[in-house]
């Protein structure tokens, strides 16, 4: 199996564009992504893309050029862009390619997302109850999880707050207003313990990477960034999830836990090693919680952690250091892919107001969403 | 006036002592919640109906604070809607179910506090029919 070298990243800002289509932002995203790389679009060899909105990612091509390339749309919620990415790095893994483009791009209306509970496991009568709402299930967990390991409310603030801060340092993303912690906490209630501004928004956005044979990559950048692993995992027996109307008895670890071992083993890597961590903050207690689920803490070691300040961009484990879901929002396709671009800059030391000190060398990417799906992936220097 | 279940197969209704209808595979004895078709955990498509205890703890629990959109048919408006719990609740040693909860104050509610199945008003339709949900509300002490 060959290694995976990104030599180029692209991004359209995330926010929203009024009548600018998800396409159109896909298109600049892959551009800024070849331009990064040093090639042209005629040198790609394939391309997977990702969207919920769009039902043909690969409309693309009819704005980069009509090259007849392999283009593979994908969907796979919340981690359609780890998908992406997975699959992209597994063509040229398995030596059926050197060069290729994974993308994501979205365009979501404003408010929480919606659709068919029947699509999703759950019986028809799920919605009709008021029970069909990821907040509502991201309120439960992290409630139980305050109540278990003896985290705050002014904790979940801390996370808004922190990533808020980081976003005002990020051009590209969405929200660019820091908020104090009292705002954050005394804001409407949507789900308990969750206040409107400990939730993400889903919006509009792209971006993309050029990946390719790790054996290749000097011809097209001084700086490769390794993709050393990528895992995806769906939820076990056990598992209490997003849009599930029961659950076993038995409990069993959420699937982010697999997808992270499963990276860490295929990298050879610890989550002592990584330097700079990009987690799904749908919500703030998601980001609280996922910084156990991922190794990096125990659970309820993230109380001290967030009053030392270690999860800030100078902090021992930064965390979200572009603002993560909460400030830039999520257009579902391109979300994970946002997250990689966040952390080759870091790495390759061009992250700019946000550089994370200290030549970071190990990023960590990990996304989560309904029906129970998760996706992890591991980059080094 | 005749009060009918806001879904089919959900409750037994009418009923004084109305349960939850869930299903338990013939091979592995998983219990699911609503009855499914083949079990999550073997894969076994022989599910049997199963009637789940009515009492229950509670193991996780949120407020919904904010009217959901379609699906939801509780008929309320934004001017109308009052927040309502939504919890976790362990039946016996059988199945966690997800469901309404009676009791919408953080104050009032307690991790591992016992609950027992109810049937409230969820809405009224035009007609005047009578439509009711399945809920667990706390138990006196
Ligand atoms: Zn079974």
């Amino acid at each position: 199996m060959h290694d995976v070298a990104i030599v180029g990243v692209g991004i359209h800002p995330f926010g929203r564009f009024g009548p600018k289509s998800a396409i159109e932002m896909g298109a600049q995203a892959v551009r800024a992504a070849c331009a990064d790389a040093g090639i042209s679009w005629s040198d790609v060899q394939f391309a997977f893309g990702g969207s919920n909105e769009v039902d043909n990612p690969d409309a693309v091509i009819s704005l980069l050029g009509l090259t007849g390339i392999p283009f593979m749309d994908v969907y796979n919620g919340c981690a359609t862009a780890g998908t992406a990415l997975e699959l992209t790095a597994d063509a040229i893994r398995y030596g059926k390619y050197e060069l290729g483009v994974a993308v994501g791009m979205d365009k979501h209306l404003p408010g929480a997302f919606t659709a068919d509970p029947e699509y999703y496991s759950a019986p028809s009568w799920y919605g009709e109850a008021g029970q069909f709402l990821t907040t509502k299930f991201f309120g439960i967990k992290i409630n139980r999880y305050m109540h278990d390991h003896g985290i705050s409310h002014a904790t979940l603030a801390k996370v808004v707050n922190k990533s808020l801060r980081n976003g005002v340092l990020n051009p590209n993303a969405f929200r660019r207003k820091p908020l104090d912690e009292a705002t954050i906490l005394g804001a409407r209630m949507l789900n308990y313990p969750l206040t409107q501004y400990m939730f993400c928004s889903p919006d509009e956005g792209a971006a993309a990477v050029v990946l390719c044979r790790a054996d290749i990559a000097h011809r097209y950048t001084s700086n490769p960034i390794y993709l050393r692993a990528t895992a995806l995992r769906t939820r076990r027996y056990g598992a209490y999830e997003v849009h599930s109307s029961w659950a076993a008895v038995e409990e069993d670890v959420a699937p982010t836990v697999y997808a992270s071992r499963a990276a860490y083993e295929a990298a050879g890597i610890g989550p002592q090693d990584v330097d700079v961590i990009q987690l799904q903050d749908t919500d703030a207690g998601a980001e609280i919680i996922h910084m156990a689920e991922n190794g990096f803490c125990a659970d309820g070691e993230q109380e001290k952690l967030l009053a030392e300040g270690a999860t800030e961009i100078g902090g021992r484990l930064p965390v979200n250091t572009d603002g993560g879901l909460i400030a830039n929002g999520e257009p579902i396709g391109a979300s994970g892919l946002r997250q990689i671009h966040e952390l080759v800059r870091q790495l390759r030391g061009q992250a700019g107001d946000r550089q994370v000190p200290g030549n970071p060398r190990v990023g960590y990417a990990q996304l989560y969403g309904a029906p129970g799906t998760a996706a992890v992936s591991i980059l080094t220097t | 006036m005749t009060k009918v279940a806001f879904a089919p197969d959900v409750f037994t209704w009418p009923a004084e002592e109305p349960q939850l209808i869930g299903s338990r595979c013939s091979v592995c004895q998983a219990v699911t919640f609503p009855r499914k078709p083949s079990c999550p955990r073997c894969g076994n498509p022989d599910m049997a109906e199963r009637l789940l205890p009515r009492r229950g703890t509670l193991v996780a629990w949120t407020i919904q604070g904010f009217l959901p959109k379609a699906p939801y048919a509780g008929g309320e408006t934004e001017e109308t809607f009052r927040p309502y719990g939504v919890g976790l609740v362990q039946l016996g040693d059988e199945v966690r179910v997800e469901t309404r909860l009676t009791e919408a104050d953080p104050e009032k509610l307690r991790f591992g506090m016992e609950l027992e199945l109810v049937v409230v008003p969820f809405r009224t339709d035009a007609d005047g029919t009578e439509v009711v949900i399945h809920a667990f509300a706390p138990t006196e002490s």
